[in-house]
């Protein structure tokens, strides 16, 4: 039990970042947009995060500051695809190479600088449950913030006018258009959205995870995020669960690496993206329907009104 | 005599497609309580005017009223804001959501927190006043495209809609299923509802309408009332001269079996069972026609008999040659061609010249290639061969095919396929969406395909294509093959209808019952 509840309290940690890219990209995908900027948003969202927070000493207005920012990059992503109906897989590796490249630049003066960052609030009784607590229950307030935005989301797709809409723009827009819900609108509020969860997920990786800003520290997991969305098949309560596996996995090699293995580190640190390739592996094929129905069925490709097929 | 304004009134409605004008200079009216019928032909211009009645397209001119006063649509939503639904041929329903889900799709004025019961109680209150019954908890995967049609006009009731667009509703529907339809639409219409209805089929415009527009190539042929004209008149004003549809078939001495099937089993794209123990066969000098409502297995026999499906049991033979699952090349070495019913995708390569489609199942062999080469000039004489041979019209070899208008597209197609005598042809909706002259062509090859002493298996929608054109005709229900018929123009109609509803009809209860009639 001691080292079990350790690894798993660093695994919902170091999961929390790739769970809100993810539920990120799952409202935007919903919508039929396809945005693979995730690693970009979310390294602007942690240089922003840590560069605010730093200049201001507030933790918290750090990560409003990404949140913006990250739906302003939504914006040019939502621009290309929806107005311009551009190329969604373009748009989205263009907006990773920018980001990379903009927060790199941006960010070398801060490199080397810790903050306080976000702080640890236990719960009051529910920290006090034996194992469940410590895991899940002695963490900051943004980790606390995306359990509930994962309930929400679940609840919101499925109970509720805007989220059926959501729905429809994203499996059939002319099904949709036709029933009078505007496909552009609801495209440019759940892109714009996304992206601001995404950068939210750096901005934790720079507040909480780490409390320093260092170039490249995202490292992957904006893709891991893109992948764990289609393991989740698009449900956010699914996407907890693959964000802290991979957690899990991270926290494990972590630990395996402070405890002096033989095995090269190199090699540990693969171990998480490699069970992200082999988890894709897996459901790709045993291929169930879940796969097929829970894909967005128009996803990644522009609406034209006046095409006729 | 109608003082009453009318619900809609269109007026010199004119819009235009990059280089097609798909409507010029159109008027339509449409009055309380009447089902006013909109007749053309494919092409016409019926569901280009009607999408621009319901938001969907902007018109390039001319003016639009509701109730008296003018309006313009800049959406779908604006149009249902003033009472317009439509049913479209392609239902606008979300697949992956339920019944209920769908009714109440982009609906204002709902609480956020959707109250399920209510909405529930609502559609079903409505479905029984219409008679329209249907499961709210269903998904729309799960359902028929009967019972999605249904879904699709009480999606339309449940918008409180009192102009009604069916888009040839019955194109999809048995004939008992039209029926009730038709029972639907006089319910609608008693209450004061007024109905478009969008067809090609003069009975059901007959039967069914008050008053009949006629487009003919985006113009107004005319408007007429009904009760004071006839099917004739309105097929004159339809096709825009005489044209009498006769097929000249010789009586042919069935010969030897080319392609048969016995007990197949397939499964559907979604891993269900979509051909569940089918046997049938396909002679020399015959044609066989299989019928069925859309999305019964049709298709996917058709595949498990090319090789494009794999046959999960059962078996497949080529000239008595077991053939179960081998590759595709193998059946068109054989002399199998197959015409998908999809053209753009299945059937040619959109973004490939005429000439390169063309080839597509000759490539490897001479003269078109020599080794390891393909030899360009040998291709172009092919197609140029093939395009004058089909009557293709198009600008030259080398335009892509993805310019060309769909009649020409199924010229090519077939002159691919029939060029080299195939021992069968399996032709899936070979006239589907083609006007009258192409559609005449189409047939008249595979009937002169069936003289040559080829074998064609015809699956089609059009019922009385089938039956005129087939020497036996198979129908299909959820995979099964029904029955198969002989003399299929002796079988009365309702019969056929039974069974693409799932009864099983004896062949030789037909041979007594038709020719006592």
């Amino acid at each position: 039990m001691e080292i079990i509840i350790p690894i798993l309290t660093a695994a919902v940690r170091s999961g929390t970042p790739i769970l809100y890219a993810t539920l990120g990209e799952i409202i935007t995908e919903k919508a039929g947009i396809l945005n693979l900027g995730l690693e970009g948003i979310m390294l602007v969202g942690a240089y922003t995060g840590f560069s605010v927070a730093y200049s201001s000493g507030s933790a918290w207005l750090g990560v409003g500051a990404a949140f913006l920012v990250g739906t302003l990059m939504g914006l040019i992503h939502a621009f290309i695809c929806v107005t311009l109906k551009g190329n969604q897989v373009v748009s989205g590796l263009a907006i990773t190479m920018f980001g990379t490249g903009a927060s790199s630049l941006l960010g070398r003066e801060f490199v080397g600088f810790t903050i306080p960052g976000l702080s640890r609030i236990p719960l009051p009784v529910l920290s006090d449950i034996p194992v469940i607590g410590p895991v899940f229950f002695n963490h900051d307030a943004l980790i606390y913030s995306s359990y509930i935005l994962v309930l929400f989301f679940c609840w919101f797709f499925t109970s509720t006018r805007p989220g059926l809409n959501l729905r429809a723009v994203g499996d059939n827009p002319r099904a949709a258009d036709a029933m009078g819900i505007s496909v552009t609108g609801t495209r440019y509020f759940y892109t714009l959205l996304g992206a601001g969860i995404v950068a939210v997920g750096g901005a934790y990786m720079s507040l909480a995870y780490t409390k320093m800003w260092g170039e490249l520290m995202t490292a992957g997991r904006g893709w891991i995020a893109v992948a764990l969305v289609i393991f989740a098949i698009w449900n956010p309560a699914r996407a907890a669960f693959g964000a802290y596996l991979f957690g899990g996995v991270e926290a494990f090699q972590l630990r395996l690496q402070t405890a002096g293995t033989t095995i090269p580190t190199p090699v540990l640190m693969m171990l998480p993206y490699l069970m992200t390739i082999g988890v894709l592996l897996f459901i790709s094929i045993k291929k169930g329907k879940g796969i097929l129905f829970g894909a967005p069925a128009s996803l990644g490709a522009p609406f034209f009104r006046e095409e006729r097929d | 005599m109608n003082t009453e304004q009318p619900l809609v009134h269109m007026e010199g409605i004119t819009k235009r497609f990059a280089g097609v004008t798909a409507n010029f200079g159109i008027n339509f009216e449409v009055r309380r309580g009447e089902v006013h019928a909109l007749l053309g032909e494919n092409g016409a211009g019926k569901s280009t005017l009607m999408n621009i009645l319901y938001g969907l397209y902007r018109p390039d001119g001319g003016k639009i009223f509701i109730s008296g006063k003018e309006i313009s649509f800049s959406s779908p939503g604006d149009a249902r804001k003033a009472g317009i639904g439509m049913v479209h041929q392609h239902f606008m329903l979300i697949r992956s959501q339920t019944v209920w889900e769908n009714m109440i799709l982009g609906l204002d004025g709902l609480p956020l927190v959707l109250p399920r019961r209510e909405i529930k109680e609502r559609i079903l209150g409505i479905s029984e006043q219409y008679g329209l019954q249907v499961d709210p908890d269903a998904y729309i995967w799960q359902l028929s495209i009967g019972e999605q049609q249904r879904v699709a006009i009480l999606q339309m009731l449940f918008r409180q809609a009192n102009i009604l667009i069916l888009d040839e509703p019955t194109a999809v529907l048995t004939p008992q299923e039209c029926e009730h339809l038709f029972e639907t639409v006089r319910q609608m219409t008693a209450e004061g509802h007024g109905i478009v209805f969008i067809s090609h089929k003069l009975d059901e415009v007959m039967g069914l309408s008050s008053r009949v527009t006629i487009l003919r190539r985006g113009k107004l042929a005319g408007t007429l009332d009904t009760s004071s004209t006839t099917k004739e008149r309105l097929a004159e004003l339809m096709v825009g001269k005489k044209m009498v549809f006769s097929i000249d078939k010789k009586e042919l001495a069935r010969g030897r079996p080319v392609l048969e099937c016995s007990s197949l089993h397939a499964l559907g794209d979604r891993g269900f069972p979509a051909v569940s123990g089918a046997s049938i066969s396909v002679h020399e000098h015959e044609i066989l026609g299989i019928a069925g409502v859309a999305g019964n297995g049709q298709q996917e026999l058709c595949e498990a008999m090319v090789g494009l499906r794999k046959a999960e049991s059962g078996s497949v033979r080529v000239k008595g040659e077991d053939m179960t699952n081998r590759a595709p090349k193998d059946f068109i070495d054989r002399g199998v061609h197959y015409i998908p019913a999809d053209r753009k995708g299945t059937g040619l390569v959109p973004n490939m010249k005429v000439s390169e489609n063309s080839i597509l199942k000759r490539y490897w062999k001479r003269p078109v290639s020599k080794g390891f080469f393909i030899k360009w000039s040998e291709v172009a004489a092919f197609a140029i061969k093939l395009v004058s041979q089909f009557s293709v019209s198009t600008p030259s070899v080398e335009t892509p095919v993805r310019n060309l208008s769909g009649g020409n597209l199924q010229k090519l197609m077939l002159g691919r396929e029939l060029s080299d005598d195939p021992a069968v042809v399996l032709a899936v909706h070979p006239t589907w969406g083609l006007d009258v002259a192409a559609t005449c062509f189409v047939r008249e090859q595979l009937l002169s395909h069936r003289e040559r002493g080829g074998a064609v298996l015809l699956v089609s929608e059009d019922l009385d294509e089938l039956i005129s054109m087939s020497d036996r005709l198979a129908v299909m229900c959820k995979g099964e093959i029904m029955g198969v018929l002989e003399r299929p123009a002796d079988v009365p109609v309702e019969s056929i209808g039974l069974m693409m509803a799932g009864t099983v009809i004896r062949d030789e209860a037909f041979g007594r019952e038709g020719s006592q009639e």
